[in-house]
């Protein structure tokens, strides 16, 4: 037990200095770091409550999805049943209560009408199912129901194209280092260290940013559009600019050309009156049917929609032919940076909510670490000398121990490449004062043996042998509750659990392996014949 | 150097002479934490009610019913006041705003502080949170679910490795600290938050600690002395590990004091739980789960009748089974 060769000696203090070392790049700033040239040894990252900073919650709006997902196979349906041979008529298409279904007008038709909606299906999952249900109802209607699976899979699939929607935009706000991170199923994690106002991020995430360019319905009667009743073919589009008054247009509802179809957008000013827009460019099949479009319809107005809102309703005055065009809608200079953004990023493919928000300025944060550094070396100074008055050279390898365990737990997270929150730091002060336990129980434990009339060797020898298994015990039960923290967690939680759990593992390591160590060593050189403790 | 001894050698308290008192006081304790938390409730923070936390910094330390009067006539909610530790400090709560408008929360925080800036100028906005009603109602949800699964996994664990005995005091003792530390936050009217509960937690942890260090200990003693009387085998085991038992708490309570002097007054509520949770897990330890031990009926000759459980890693000889 007390016997330790020179090579575990060796690979004790070595593992100890290589924990030691990998804690010390951060405490030099990244800047001195990246000008000695070795910028890229691993850091502790700070939290965002400890440097500041946005960090944001972003929901998808999946009952949104499931209804774009209907509209969409209701468009293929509508497409398929026109394109069959011959044609199959049908008729009195419903959306309502999550499915969709119609109606066949010629009976014969009915099988020819379900085997040509079952090849739109697709499987999905891995069980064989597919992503909609096909069925018949009263022998004359089709019913399709996306099945579970096949919802999830349109959230996923639409959540993957909206994190990386999202990740683009805030690249192009410029921001340092932003994380973006996909959580759960319909989640996205936000963090922009540093941002002090989340306003601006907000409204640029907010967007779905789904432009679309409609034709004005001219024959729509004033009277209906005002109360919200449009023509067949047409839709009404809220207005809220209008200069007509109401705000409300009536608009056909095929899109002569839509966002999807544009590869550039950037801020301009309008030559005539100066006020901002946003300038873009089509791809070339874009360019061409609005050229077409704009031939056809030489002094009509289209409307320019954005997220369902008309921004403007200009007259087409002559035919745009270069794929070029001007949104205009009122814009501020801002406003119409931050929606050229969205659209050269692509629209979001779900509508995203803001459901949870922490904002801390760096001052805080600044704060906060101070704070949290006095309180640990006040911590630390505390039980070190408190350590030392109690158990005499015992206390003071005890103390050794927890000044080691502080830089090997702050050089393991740095390994780990971890985040240090304010909770973090509590984690930090209360491992200092819990390392020191299995020292207390190894040490009375020590004081007991010695007073049922064992010689030093002998106590010191049972002192730690008795004390280890309780060690172990205990800290496998502080190690459940950390290892509930960390998976039940959420973010700030978790920071804690983290240093709790690593200051669990090392001060094993530190209290136990290394101390018994040092009085292996004390021992054999100088063979004591009574311990002081 | 003489070296300090916080318990002198051979003490001997009868701890469970007096554990019929401590049962009382303990149930007393605990029933009336209970009943603060029934009558006043938990003054729980944005992360589980959702809406706004807006911390503001002023120069010099407000009126609160000012800085209240000024916030109310915004329209904006009724807000709910609190001063950190550092009086110039205050938090303003506000239920999230109605509209599912992306911009009606920044609408709020626009609000509040211009009208306050121009009342109180200086004033500063260090943090503010919001957290929809949804995401708070899974924050609570995961909070109980960790609590709960924290004291029943650890129950568990003990029940495996030990008798059950030690598993059911564990637990009892346990949930006392629980409850005495919600009945705490329910008398101070401190926020709990996210933070509090991984403060429970923690105490959780460190309370078992505790008691898994003096059950070791009746374990081993139970080996060692077969014939001894169970009360007085109770007593001469916490008495063994009492100094152990006070230098620890008091190691760590030295820590957390420091973390509550000087740690800033985001982490207060946490230090304070935590300093609280010690001193009860501690008290818990040495008063109530080992001598629950006895009127649980745990005897030494029924335990030293199984070998297995003293050496668990012994080579078991038998038919299958």
């Amino acid at each position: 037990m007390l016997d330790f060769p020179r090579w575990k000696i060796w690979s004790i203090v070595l593992s100890m200095a290589i924990g030691v070392m990998l804690s010390l790049p951060s405490f030099v700033p990244e800047a001195t770091l990246a000008r000695l040239g070795v910028g890229s040894l691993p850091r502790i990252n700070l939290g965002l409550d400890l440097s500041g900073g946005s960090h944001l919650m972003l929901e998808a709006d999946t009952a949104d999805l499931a209804k774009q997902n209907i509209a969409k196979m209701e468009e293929q349906v509508r497409t398929e049943m026109r394109r069959a041979d011959p044609p199959i008529p049908i008729g009195d298409i419903s959306t309502t209560g999550g499915r969709l279904s119609f109606f066949v007008r010629d009976g014969a038709q009915l099988d020819a009408a379900v085997e040509r909606i079952r090849t739109l299906t697709q499987p999905s999952g891995m069980t064989g199912q597919r992503d909609w249900n096909v069925q018949v109802v009263d022998s004359t209607r089709v019913v399709l129901t996306p099945t579970e699976a096949g919802l999830s899979q349109a959230v996923d699939g639409a959540m993957q194209v909206a994190t990386e929607v999202v990740r683009k935009r805030i690249d192009e706000m410029g921001t340092k280092e932003p994380t973006i991170i996909r959580q759960g199923s319909d989640r996205i994690i936000v963090q922009v260290p540093g941002l002090q106002d989340p306003t601006a991020l907000k409204a640029l995430i907010g967007k779905t940013a789904k432009l679309e360019f409609k034709l004005v319905d001219l024959t729509a009667d004033p009277r209906d559009v005002a109360q919200g009743r449009a023509p067949i073919g047409s839709e009404i589009a809220p207005y809220p600019e209008n200069p007509g008054g109401v705000p409300f247009i009536a608009v056909k509802r095929r899109a002569m050309l839509t966002g999807d179809e544009l590869i550039d957008a950037k801020l301009s000013y309008n030559s005539q009156t100066n006020e901002p827009v946003v300038s873009i460019t089509f791809n070339s099949e874009g360019g061409r049917k609005f050229a077409r479009v704009t031939q056809e319809n030489v002094g009509k107005p289209f409307a320019m929609i954005l997220d369902g809102k008309v921004l403007s309703a200009p007259n087409i005055n002559e035919p745009i032919l270069g794929g070029q065009a001007q949104i205009s809608g009122r814009f501020t200079t801002d406003s119409a940076n931050e929606l050229a953004i969205s659209l050269r990023s692509g629209k979001l493919p779900v509508a995203l909510k803001v459901v949870e928000e922490r904002t801390v300025g760096p001052d805080l944060g600044a704060d906060s670490i101070r704070a949290g550094t006095i309180a640990s070396v006040i911590a630390a100074v505390g039980v070190v000398i408190f350590m030392l008055v109690s158990y005499g050279r015992f206390g003071f390898y005890a103390d050794l121990a927890v000044v080691i365990n502080i830089f090997i737990i702050l050089g393991v997270m740095a390994m780990l490449n971890a985040t240090l929150t304010l909770p973090g730091i509590a984690g930090f002060v209360l491992t200092i004062g819990t390392a020191v336990d299995a020292n207390v129980l190894i040490n009375e434990r020590i004081r007991e043996e010695l007073r049922r009339g064992r010689n030093p060797t002998q106590a010191v020898e049972f002192g730690y042998k008795e004390a280890s298994r309780t060690i172990f015990e205990a800290n496998v039960t502080h190690a459940i509750a950390g290892l509930i923290m960390f998976v039940l967690g959420s973010g700030q939680v978790k920071g804690f659990a983290v240093v709790l759990l690593i200051g669990i593992a090392t001060s094993v390591f530190t209290a136990v392996v290394f101390t018994r160590m040092l009085v292996a060593t004390w021992l054999r050189r100088t063979r004591p014949s009574s311990l002081h403790i | 150097m003489r070296l300090l001894k916080l318990v002198p050698d051979n003490t001997n308290i009868g701890f469970v002479r007096v554990r019929m008192v401590a049962f009382a006081i303990t149930a007393l304790l605990t029933i009336a934490a209970v009943a603060a938390v029934a009558t006043r409730g938990l003054n729980l923070g944005v992360d589980f009610v959702g809406g706004l936390m807006i911390e503001a910094k002023f120069p010099a330390p407000p009126s609160l019913d000012a800085v209240r009067n000024n916030v109310d006539k915004l329209g904006v909610g009724q807000g709910s006041l609190q001063q950190f530790g550092d009086p110039a400090s205050v938090s303003i709560r506000l239920p999230t705003p109605a509209s599912n408008d992306e911009g009606a929360t920044n609408a709020v925080v626009n609000k509040v502080s211009a009208s306050l800036k121009k009342q109180f100028p200086g004033v500063t906005f260090p943090r503010y949170d919001t957290v929809s009603g949804k995401v708070s109602g899974e924050l609570i949800r995961n909070g109980l679910l960790a609590v709960v699964l924290a004291v029943v996994g650890i129950a568990i664990f003990s029940w495996l490795r030990y008798e059950w005995q030690f598993g059911i005091s564990t637990f009892v003792a346990i949930v006392h600290d629980v409850l005495m530390t919600l009945g705490f936050f329910a008398i101070t009217r401190m926020e709990f938050d996210l933070n509090i509960v991984a403060a429970v937690l923690t105490i959780i942890g460190y309370s078992i600690n505790d008691k898994m260090v003096i059950d070791d200990r009746i374990r081993e003693n139970m080996r060692k002395y077969r014939q001894m009387d169970m009360k007085a085998l109770i007593d001469l085991s916490v008495n063994e590990t009492l100094p152990r038992t006070v230098m620890t708490s008091l190691t760590v309570m030295l820590a957390l004091g420091a973390l509550l002097l000087f740690g800033g007054h985001v982490l207060r509520g946490f230090a304070a739980a935590m300093l609280l949770g010690i001193i009860v897990g501690t008290y818990s330890s040495v008063y109530v789960s080992s001598s629950l031990l006895i009127s649980l009926g745990l005897e030494p000759q029924r335990f030293a009748a199984k070998p297995a459980t003293a050496r668990p890693n012994a080579e078991r000889i038998g038919p299958k089974a």
